[in-house]
């Protein structure tokens, strides 16, 4: 793979000289190796989870309470009081099983464990097999995969328990062999004494059980030693992917789980008051239930075809949604209304501002959402792709009106995320369905569904005001307001459990402005800093929104970044000469300077075309991305059937510093997404309400980043950390990505955008759907199209 | 109920469905063939394309009445099948090597809808264009898009 795009996979990471290991000295802990037949370890899943404490530590005047402690420290911390532990399962093959207590959505995490797990082990990775643990209540907080914290949460533990194990086998072995366990290497899941004899992790396996459980302390390995974390891996689900037998909750072959979906309101959340001609749709074809249930009304047939056909026959009389008459525009103004004031007057040729609108856009993810479900006798089984599955226990629980172990939930990969899957709605509507029908369902949402009814991104107003005085940035001011994020999904409540955590001040605030505030990290030396965060309302009761990948910051940041531009200008200082001198993180300088040298800032470039360039840290990291965008007249009016296409994006460099990089292939692969996404977001992707109703209803109407929007070009550079501890890498490409993007079209065009996407107000390239019936025909000329 | 038979990844298979039942569903529900999944059912994201008679096709929108017992269906299953040897076809070869995927939902799709475009520049005689690579319609919602092009690229070159 020697190419300018990927990591190359024999030389490993780019590197600035030095080898990331050697630094750290050993450090010893305590796991288990328990009693019982077969070896099976185990670690204290709170581990070495060392977050900053918050308590007793100065706080900033500037409110930059995530240079201190952060939302990663709080979702570390609420791992710690956890007593239940994770368990590696060593087989009569030597192979290595651990069921990881959070959920894949294909940011890379069961290869990242397997290889966390293999290093430790001395094992190769295909030998460790990592799968999904189902809910386990036992473990509270520590279940909930989100804030891209399961690295950074789980590397120590899950270290430890593979340590123990590697301890446990040699010690066998030692017997065995009779030889000094300090004499004995391992090789491959083989180990082997200095005479030549040698011993299976599968032999080793049987002999290394103790009959009672038993408390052993062991040395981790320095990052000097690593051999497989750090270095370029493919995904331990690639074949699988890439054969068709990657399974998804809607592939799962649950006996007598049949097809079901949901015919819903025409009005956003709107509500099923009457059908009027259920026992005729009751009578076509495969169709063997019909019921209401809170969300519209649920039907189940022999096929998902047939369920199309019914959901469009349905004859319901609905009682109007929850924005009723509402458009994006009157949104606009009740944000406008409860913006909170800036606290430095506007002094004439000394201020910089602006207002930046950002609009609605649809969380969803491609695999639309989903669960199975089968509930009797007071019991209900569940299985989806979840990321917050104790939280799905309890709610399932509570719609049933069933305890909470009376629920069984499993975790199934999923087939994305986007934040979309912390919440739980097709779990307990399949839960609502299955219970009415007295059948289990296999429940899917329609596509149309998903941007019409499904989680958005919630939209949001950011002012920004700042103050230049004697040459240089005195006062920078940015409220932003925005519909109510909806963190009911178990973080919320981990935020009112764990309030004495919090630094002094957060204690007070709501779920969102602690979020805002643990997040939000403005990392310019630009005198007195003030971010606020105001939601009017608790009003996820009207809008369903969700902490949609990397929440508050590629809004915050692009109107941070716009500014900053415009700052550099009014201080005749180069953009990337401006971020350096004025940037206080040498982190983000460092990724800054490495972006500049990839992307060549500063380059001749057209008229019609030009570089942005931006940074951003989060997540114990930071960013740096420069791109290229071509604004010219040819290219943007490019025809596209059926499409948006627009000023094009023909080049992106990004740089990342996401500290311990455990499998750089990985991290590169998020960066693409997440520029995927922050693109998307700036230049095309939202939802228009209208009349109450979101009109999108296809990934053609939801301009979502395609083929022809792509960049020819796109390279991700992984810089070697000066940390030895890992970052979080699910989120961190979507924030600078975005506003570089915002960045390159205003110096483009000489205008800085204020509304996203730039092409909010375009006329619509899509004649909407109906809304009655809510989802559309399925069309029967496909092979018209056949290619 | 209406029988109908056409050839699926070699094997001729005869299912009693409704005449319109489009494919994709009598695949996946009636045949427990799942690699074609579904992301809209409107012939717009192509997260199901599959091969008829060799060519790209979306079962989405074909009714299962509209094929007969001539007609090959082709899916992510069976591709590897559809070259010498028992190694994978040389675009799933490909996949791997850029190590494409990110949750894999998308991504049988992409691979039936690459080989389609590969044969059909194949055919014109001539090297794929960035033009080629932006006319594909799949979406990736986890934005493996750059990838998939160099994928695409290579995997061209074992075919």
């Amino acid at each position: 793979m020697a190419n300018d795009h990927t990591t190359d996979l024999t030389t490993g990471l780019t590197a600035r000289g030095t080898p990331p290991g050697g630094r750290l000295s050993r450090r010893s802990f305590v796991g288990y190796v328990m009693g019982g037949t077969g070896l099976v370890v185990a670690a204290d899943l709170a581990l070495g989870a060392a977050p900053a404490q918050a308590a007793g530590l100065p706080i900033p005047s500037v409110p930059q309470i995530p240079e201190i402690y952060d939302l990663n420290d709080f979702l570390t911390h609420c791992t710690m009081p956890t007593s239940g532990l994770i368990a590696i399962h060593i087989d009569e093959q030597g192979d290595a099983h651990f069921a990881l207590p959070r959920m894949e959505v294909g940011q890379g995490i069961t290869t990242s464990t397997a290889m966390i797990i293999a290093e430790e082990l001395d094992l190769p990775v295909d030998r460790v097999h990592v799968t999904l643990a189902p809910a386990r209540k036992e473990l509270l907080w520590n279940q909930l995969t989100g804030g891209s914290n399961t690295t950074i949460s789980t590397y120590t533990p899950i270290r430890v328990a593979a340590a123990v194990a590697r301890k446990a086998l040699l010690d066998a072995a030692a017997i065995q062999l009779g030889a000094l366990v300090t004499t004995l290497t391992v090789k491959g899941g083989v180990i082997l004494d200095q005479l030549g004899n040698s011993l299976s992790y599968g032999d080793a396996a049987a002999l290394a059980a103790p009959p009672t459980t038993q408390k052993v302390r062991v040395d981790l390995k320095t990052a000097g030693e690593h051999t497989i974390v750090g270095t370029p891996q493919r995904r331990v689900d690639a074949r699988d992917a890439v054969t068709g037998r990657k399974q998804f909750a809607m592939d799962l072959d649950i006996p007598g789980a049949l097809p079901t979906m949901v015919c819903r309101a025409p009005d956003l959340n709107g509500t099923a008051k009457e059908i009027l001609n259920q026992a005729a749709v009751e009578a076509m074809p495969g169709v063997t239930h019909v019921a209401i249930i809170p969300t519209g009304v649920a039907v189940r047939a022999k096929t998902f075809g047939q369920c199309i056909d019914a959901v469009r026959a349905l004859d319901v009389v609905w009682n109007s949604g929850t924005v009723a008459g509402k458009s994006s525009a009157d949104i606009l103004k009740e944000l406008r209304a409860a913006q909170l004031p800036l606290a430095v007057p506007a002094l004439g040729a000394t201020t910089v501002e602006g207002e930046f609108v950002f609009h609605f856009r649809s969380g969803s993810a491609l695999e639309p959402n989903c669960a199975v479900a089968d509930v009797r006798d007071g019991s209900a089984t569940i299985w989806g792709g979840l990321k917050s599955p104790i939280d799905v226990q309890s709610k399932v629980a509570k719609a049933l009106g069933v305890a909470q172990d009376k629920v069984t939930v499993n975790v199934v990969q999923g087939g994305g995320s986007f934040g979309r899957k912390l919440f739980s709605d097709a779990a307990i509507e399949a839960a609502r369905a299955s219970k009415a029908f007295g059948a289990p369902v296999k429940l899917m949402w329609h596509r149309a569904d998903e941007p019409r009814q499904g989680r958005v991104h919630p939209m949001a107003v950011s002012r920004i005001r700042a103050t230049v005085l004697l040459g240089s940035v005195a006062t920078f001011e940015q409220r932003h307001t925005s519909v109510s994020t909806d963190f009911t999904h178990g973080l919320g409540e981990r935020l009112t459990a764990e309030v004495a955590a919090l630094p002094p001040g957060l204690a007070n605030l709501g779920f969102s402005e602690s979020i805002f505030t643990l997040t939000q990290e403005l990392p310019y030396n630009f005198g007195v800093v003030t971010q606020l965060l105001n939601e009017s309302d608790r009003d996820f009761e009207r809008f369903n929104t969700s902490s949609v990948r990397n929440i508050y910051s590629p809004d915050v940041r692009t109107a941070n970044e716009l500014i900053v531009d415009q700052l550099a200008a009014k201080l005749k200082l180069d953009p990337l000469e401006f971020r350096l001198r004025y940037l206080r993180s040498g982190l983000v300088k460092r990724v800054l300077k490495r972006a500049a040298e990839l992307g060549q800032w500063g380059k001749a470039m057209q008229p019609g075309t030009a570089q942005g360039i931006a940074i951003h840290k989060e997540y114990k990291g930071a960013t740096a991305v420069i791109v290229e965008i071509d604004c010219r007249p040819e290219t943007v009016s490019r025809k596209v059937r059926d499409a948006v296409t627009g000023p094009r994006v023909t080049k992106a460099t990004v740089v990342v510093d996401c500290g311990l990089a455990i499998n750089p292939l990985g991290v590169q692969a998020q960066m693409m997404g997440g520029f995927s996404d922050g693109m998307a977001q700036a230049l095309t992707y939202s939802n228009h309400l209208v009349d109450g109703r979101f009109l999108e209803a296809s990934w053609d109407n939801s301009a979502y980043t395609r083929q022809w929007t792509t960049p020819f070009e796109f390279h991700c550079e992984v810089m070697d950390s000066d940390s030895e501890e890992p970052g979080g890498i699910g989120e961190a490409g979507v924030a600078a990505s975005m506003a570089a993007v915002a960045c390159a079209y205003a110096r483009a065009t000489g205008t800085m955008p204020t509304e996203f996407p730039i092409n909010f107000h375009a006329p619509l390239h899509f004649e909407p759907k109906p809304f009655v019936p809510s989802v559309p025909e399925s069309p029967t000329n496909g092979l018209d199209y056949v290619s | 109920m209406p029988s109908h038979t056409f050839k699926l990844n070699g094997e001729t298979v005869t299912v009693d469905v409704e005449d319109d039942v489009r494919i994709l569903w009598v695949l996946r529900d009636v045949l427990g063939v799942t690699g074609p999944k579904y992301g809209c059912g409107i012939n717009v994201c192509k997260a199901c394309t599959s091969h008829i008679n060799g060519k790209a096709f979306n079962p989405c929108a074909v009714p299962v009445a509209a094929i007969g017992p001539d007609d090959e269906i082709t899916t992510i299953e069976g591709l590897a099948d559809t070259t010498p040897g028992d190694d994978l076809h040389p675009m799933q070869e490909a996949w791997l090597e850029y190590d494409v995927a990110q949750c894999g939902y998308c991504q049988p799709g992409q691979i039936m809808a690459a080989v389609a475009l590969v044969d059909r520049v194949r055919a014109e005689n001539r090297a794929i264009t960035e033009d080629d690579l932006d006319s594909i319609r799949n979406v990736c919602r986890c934005g493996t898009y750059p990838r998939i092009r160099e994928a695409i690229r290579a995997g061209a070159q074992g075919m």
